[in-house]
């Protein structure tokens, strides 16, 4: 059981380490960083004095170590577009994009295993060949178009619903909240729906194909044969073995909902990370680039590894018996 | 035993398109009208995207014939100063839009086809690797794969577009965007293929044809390509259909984004931000037309994958 | 058996179809056999022969498509085939319970099998939580599962195939069910584990005068457990009735040459013979008997028309010709 968990987090450092090392090559050998840094009326001192402070002239490996030692601090370097450190302005912009998926997540999980469930216990019913119908329209409309439908909608047509911006934020201790205004709700109601659906669509979708399965197992009609009721059959035996494999998916899929993020805020010009990185490519701003790539990283491989942690928890043969489980 | 009842003397043998007709996955797309309505669908698109400079009414890259007094004629009504018609209306540029949809299909169904066949060939290339070879380069191929599969595909193409694009040079990089939208959509999608293909390598490598064939000095891949090619076919099959799907929608996202195909060469996708700009302003012919395109081109391609997982997996029936 | 004791099984008739795309399907035809209080039943036959399926249609447990097209299912007295759902499920481990074939897959690995325990006795027997509780540890005992006190609280994993399969057939006799429909309770398991199985549900229903439907395809299973047999082939009984009987004197072809290729101890070296061919498909069966083109003894009649039902024929053999026991002795 340790040695799981250890060799889990070690499997997770490494993983953060060649993404470090994908982000040092970038930031490195895409483009020339002193380029990028030094405007046109540069000298050969202002070069030479960038080169000593960026270290350049030091071997790779050792250039390599002094950029994770210094990510780890925090510490991504300057944007070249805007000229002020990258972690002030991921930090600036982080509240907006963690909202934001909050919300969704939240949504995508809720309709997601409630829809699925609903779609497997009622299977070959009108309900649920809707629902099925609708989600593969769901999984095949891009999720911009989405968002554009809703803002037509919702904006346009009805004028319910602001189509961009967060509405008004209150600050809390460095961190600017929408949760707290009315306008802040309102504006989070569009984006969360646009960016959770696609999620919601592949939740219900497996939980359903995985609810089928276990339905099919012989445990469940070894309790319709002991003669429980219906519910307790359905969700007291299925639906737990169900989220066993579920639990891993859906965790993996709430890190993606941050990498959505992306197509989401930048049809809603919502002030994300998403959008500030959408703009790193199209400028080519390497550091900026690097250090999202860093940051979506480490919540990525933190999620693979609590949604581990979680598995052993709910599933009681990995409990007493962890190395039977190949990995 | 003999006299067991023999309804029928053997029938002659039917022709291959009759055994075609007749085989199972013939008989349930017939009965799954679905399926046979989304083919439709996609045949009719791919057709209109290949031919589309014989359809197309007007050629919307040459400004020659454009004329800017024909911009954002509605659709059916004859522009208040030309009194040109057109039948999707026309955009900003007075470009028609039914003749951009063409041409934006083409370059959508180009990128999706030719990304799926890069990630189809990489994926199966490498699958046969890491099964036949096994060792550090089976470990090193797939922990690659694992760390790749951690992210989404549509965050991997859009680095690995950002890192090329960085890479080329400022003046090519508009001429470049479709190829580096190619290779980043496509690199973003090999793992599954890999993964099918490095299984069924691994269950053929240990059987006896492929050690004899090996003993007699004959060269092992060869022969299991052959071997191995067959038995994968349904589900490399599948994961393609669905792999264009995704790879349409990706490319759409990209280029909506504004980080895929370049309006010089709009796709899909590219022809939606436009639109979008227009949104408020009334002109919802701009960006309703390309969008219902997509989606039904999405739709279908998605609707025969799903179909054809559905069909090939007998456990499922 | 007496004629005036109700039984506890009665099946009249039973018909179960499979539509299928290519027609439709019967596992079941025409079957009629009645349990007592008490008795072992052996329902044993080739895998395809129907015998899991009938099994299915008394617990009201048939797969869709499969669904009962006629006849009659009576238990205790009861009609039961024509119940609605919820009635049905009331039933189920109350009157009736099932033991499946693999223990390892028959019990939730989720739950703790002393929850999925009191579960099924809350469910039938109106008792609280802790009275519930009491209960399983008692149902674990009488199975046998040493320590149960300890170990109600195990998760299945924990234990053995055959401590397992000791666990299922607790969960089916814990609401204390009249009938239990125990569907290949052995075949799973070690062969020096079947033997203790067969004794503990032999023992466990002769104490409480439950009824037993040993479904099973190992002829000696049935020598041990059963007190009668019923033979089926292709979805029909082929014959019924006492076990020693049918096991020494069978009177239909297809039991004796089920007998003749099955290693008795009782029957000493004699060489094995098999069956010539094998049981006809369910989607193309022949007509007439559809034993018949296997059959040494088949003649003109076997071949067309009707099959033989046993109800037709002398009430033990569903044939035209059946082996008769004198006459056999001096051929």
């Amino acid at each position: 059981m340790l040695a799981y968990i250890i060799r889990r987090v070690l499997q997770s450092v490494l993983v953060l380490l060649v993404v470090g090392l994908v982000a040092f090559s970038m930031f490195r050998f895409v483009g020339d960083p002193i380029d990028n840094m030094l405007g046109q009326e540069r000298t050969q001192a202002d070069i030479e004095r960038l080169r000593d402070v960026l270290g350049l002239d030091d071997p790779f490996p050792v250039q390599y170590w002094k950029f994770m030692s210094q990510a780890a601090e925090g510490n991504f370097g300057i944007s070249y577009r805007q000229g002020r450190p990258v972690s002030d302005i991921l930090l600036e912009r982080a509240p907006a994009t963690l909202e934001l998926a909050a919300v969704s997540g939240l949504f995508a999980i809720t309709f997601g295993i409630g829809f699925g469930v609903l779609t497997a216990i009622r299977r070959g019913g009108l309900l649920s060949s809707t629902v099925m119908t609708l989600s593969l329209v769901g999984v095949s409309l891009p999720t911009f178009l989405i968002g554009i439908l809703l803002i037509y909608l919702f904006s346009v047509e009805l004028g319910w619903l602001p189509s961009f911006g967060r509405g008004d934020t209150v600050m809390i201790g460095g961190w600017s909240t929408g949760f707290l205004t009315t306008s802040g709700l309102k504006a989070l109601i569009l984006p969360s729906i646009t960016l959770g659906l696609y999620q919601m669509t592949l939740i219900m979708r497996l939980v359903r194909s995985e609810m089928l399965e276990v339905l099919r197992q012989d445990y469940i009609r070894f309790a319709r044969a002991r003669g429980l009721r219906e519910r307790s059959v359905n969700f007291r035996h299925a639906l737990k073995n169900t989220l066993v494999p579920v639990i891993t998916v859906t965790g993996l899929q709430l890190g993606s909902i941050i990498a959505f993020a992306i197509i989401t805020e930048t049809v809603f010009q919502w002030p994300g990370v998403g959008l500030l990185f959408i703009n790193a490519i199209q400028f080519v701003d390497i550091p900026v680039m690097a250090a999202y790539l860093m940051l979506i990283s480490v919540m990525f491989v933190g999620i693979n590894l609590i949604v581990d942690l979680l598995y052993v928890a709910i599933d009681p043969r990995l409990r007493s018996d962890s190395s039977k489980r190949g990995h | 035993m003999s006299d067991l009842p023999q309804s029928t003397p053997a029938p002659r043998r039917p022709s291959a398109l009759r055994r075609a007709w007749d085989s199972d996955l013939a008989w349930s797309f017939r009965h799954a009208p679905l399926a046979v309505i989304s083919l439709c669908l996609v045949l009719l698109l791919v057709l209109s995207a290949v031919f589309a400079p014989l359809i197309a009414p007007h050629d919307p890259f040459n400004p020659a014939s454009l004329n800017l007094m024909n911009g954002f004629t509605p659709p059916m009504e004859p522009n208040a100063f030309t009194g040109d018609e057109f039948w999707l209306g026309t955009d900003d540029q007075g470009r028609d839009v039914f003749s951009t949809i063409l041409f934006g299909l083409r370059i959508s169904l180009f990128v999706g086809f030719a990304a799926v066949m890069f990630a189809m060939t990489l994926g199966i290339t490498l699958g046969l690797l890491a099964g036949y070879l096994g060792g550090w380069v089976d470990t090193v191929i797939m922990r690659i794969a694992d760390v790749q599969l951690t992210f989404p595909a549509i965050l991997v193409a859009m680095l690995i577009f950002g890192i090329a694009k960085g890479i080329t040079p400022v003046e090519y990089r508009d001429q470049m965007a479709i190829w580096v939208l190619i290779f980043a959509i496509g690199l973003s999608d090999w793992v599954q293929f890999a993964r099918v293909v490095r299984g069924a390598t691994m269950v053929e490598k240990s059987k006896e044809y492929v050690q004899a064939a090996r003993l007699i000095g004959r060269s092992g891949p060869a022969i299991m390509m052959r071997h191995i090619l067959p038995n994968v076919l349904s589900p490399v099959l599948v994961i393609a259909t669905i792999s264009l799907a995704l790879a349409i929608i990706a490319e759409a996202t990209l280029s909506f984004l504004g980080i895929g195909a370049p309006p010089t060469q709009p796709s899909l996708g590219t022809l939606i931000r436009i639109g979008q700009g227009y949104l408020f302003s009334g002109e919802w012919w701009i960006l309703l037309f390309p969008s219902v395109i997509l989606l039904a081109l999405a739709l279908g391609v998605n609707l025969l994958g799903d179909w054809l997982r559905d069909a090939l997996n007998p456990r499922l029936k | 058996m007496s004629e005036s004791m109700q039984p506890t099984l009665s099946i009249r008739k039973l018909v179960v179809e499979i539509p299928t795309r290519h027609g439709i399907l019967r596992p079941v035809d025409q079957v009629s056999y009645d349990i007592q209080p008490g008795e072992i039943l052996g329902v044993v036959g080739e895998s395809g022969a129907g015998k899991s399926m009938a099994g299915n249609a008394v617990i009201g447990l048939l797969s869709p498509p499969a669904h009962i097209a006629g006849g009659e299912v009576w238990l205790n007295g009861n009609r039961i085939d024509n119940l609605s759902r919820s009635q049905m499920r009331r039933k189920r481990g109350r009157e009736v319970g099932m033991v499946f074939q693999d223990p390892l897959t028959s019990l939730n690995p989720l739950l703790p099998i002393g929850d999925q325990l009191s579960e099924t006795i809350i469910e039938h027997l109106n008792v609280g939580k802790s009275e519930a509780r009491r209960r399983a540890i008692a149902a674990l005992e009488e199975v046998g599962i040493p320590a149960a006190a300890e170990r109600v609280d195990s998760y299945p994993h924990e234990f053995s195939g055959g401590m397992r399969q000791r666990v299922v057939i607790a969960l089916a006799l814990c609401a204390e069910p009249t009938l239990v429909i125990a569907d290949e309770p052995t075949t799973a398991l070690d062969v020096s584990v079947q033997a203790q199985i067969i004794a503990l549900l032999r023992r466990l229903c002769r104490e409480r005068g439950t009824a037993v439907m040993l479904v099973t395809h190992d002829m000696g299973v049935i020598a041990e457990a059963a007190d009668r047999v019923a033979v089926m082939y292709a979805g029909r009984l082929a014959e019924i009735g006492p076990v020693r009987e049918v096991l020494t004197a069978p009177r239909h072809p297809y039991t004796a040459g089920l007998m003749a290729s099955t290693p008795l101890a009782s029957q000493g070296k004699r060489r094995l013979n098999q069956i010539p061919g094998s049981m006809p498909r369910l989607g193309a069966l022949p007509e007439g008997c559809a034993f018949h083109p296997r059959c040494p003894r088949a003649a003109a009649r076997c071949a067309a028309g009707d099959s033989p039902h046993i109800d037709s024929c002398d009430g033990r053999a569903a044939c035209w010709f059946p082996i008769d026991a004198s006459a056999k002795e001096s051929a």
